[in-house]
């Protein structure tokens, strides 16, 4: 699946977005995070436990317990602030 | 019933003439146009001078978005147009960041339905502002304020 990283994040994490393989015992938001921040410090730092960020799957604000089953695209950013 | 996403700048005028041209039961309209701000609070003690700022957005999510916010207000209240224009990319102090205009038969729904797609919009659909200050680049933190003002629409309809 794709995965893309908005505003600060993209600079920490260092790539606006990415295509990973992941592990079949990745099955949600939240099992995907864990996993992505074992692939950098920026990730790491990026995605740490306590950073205000949000998800999207397939376009669509998720929590981080949806199931990535199917999906093509996950996304990660910092709370809006458009408007 | 639109919404853009878009770089350049719009004329309002021309964008709410466009909206009302063919539909004679609009009574009245309601608008919003955010502009981009020359001082910034930062923490109620200094101000930093911002003199441009950019928008990211997410492409292909932020439409979809601000489709189901203008859904959501269609359900809401009885109204005959709606229209949500957002710009992205690098804006300077003065310019227009958004409008977002609302016909109905009657001024009631336009004004809660405007300031409603304008709360949902802060909080819900995917844009981030990178200001340009005078201390250097900063992305723009939530605002506490925001949050609640899109809340209070929570608990209503």
């Amino acid at each position: 699946m794709k995965v893309k990283y908005f505003a600060w994040m993209k600079r920490t994490v260092g790539v606006a977005e990415e295509q990973v393989d992941v592990p079949a015992d990745v099955r949600t938001v939240a099992d995907l995070v864990m996993w992505l921040r074992a692939r950098s410090a920026g990730h790491a730092e990026a995605l740490a436990e306590g950073a205000a960020f949000g998800a999207a799957v397939d376009h669509r604000t998720a929590p981080f317990d949806t199931p990535l089953a199917g999906a093509q695209e996950v996304a990660f950013f910092p709370p809006f602030t458009g408007g | 019933m639109s919404v853009r996403v878009q770089e350049e700048d719009f004329d309002v005028g021309a964008e709410l003439e466009r909206l009302t041209r063919d539909n004679k039961r609009i009574g009245g309209l309601a608008v919003f146009v955010g502009l981009v701000r020359e001082m910034h609070v930062r923490d109620g003690l200094h101000r930093d001078r911002i003199d441009a700022l950019t928008l990211e957005h997410y492409p292909g999510m932020t439409e979809k978005a601000l489709e189901e916010i203008e859904d959501e207000a269609q359900r809401r209240w009885p109204l005959e147009a709606t229209l949500i224009v957002h710009r992205h990319g690098r804006l300077a102090a003065g310019d227009r960041i958004v409008l977002v205009a609302v016909g109905s038969a009657h001024r009631e729904a336009t004004f809660e339905a405007c300031e409603f797609l304008v709360d949902w919009l802060k909080t819900k659909a995917p844009f981030w502002k990178l200001e340009d200050t005078s201390a250097g680049e900063q992305w723009v933190g939530a605002h506490e304020g925001d949050t609640q003002a899109a809340a209070r629409w929570e608990k209503k309809g």
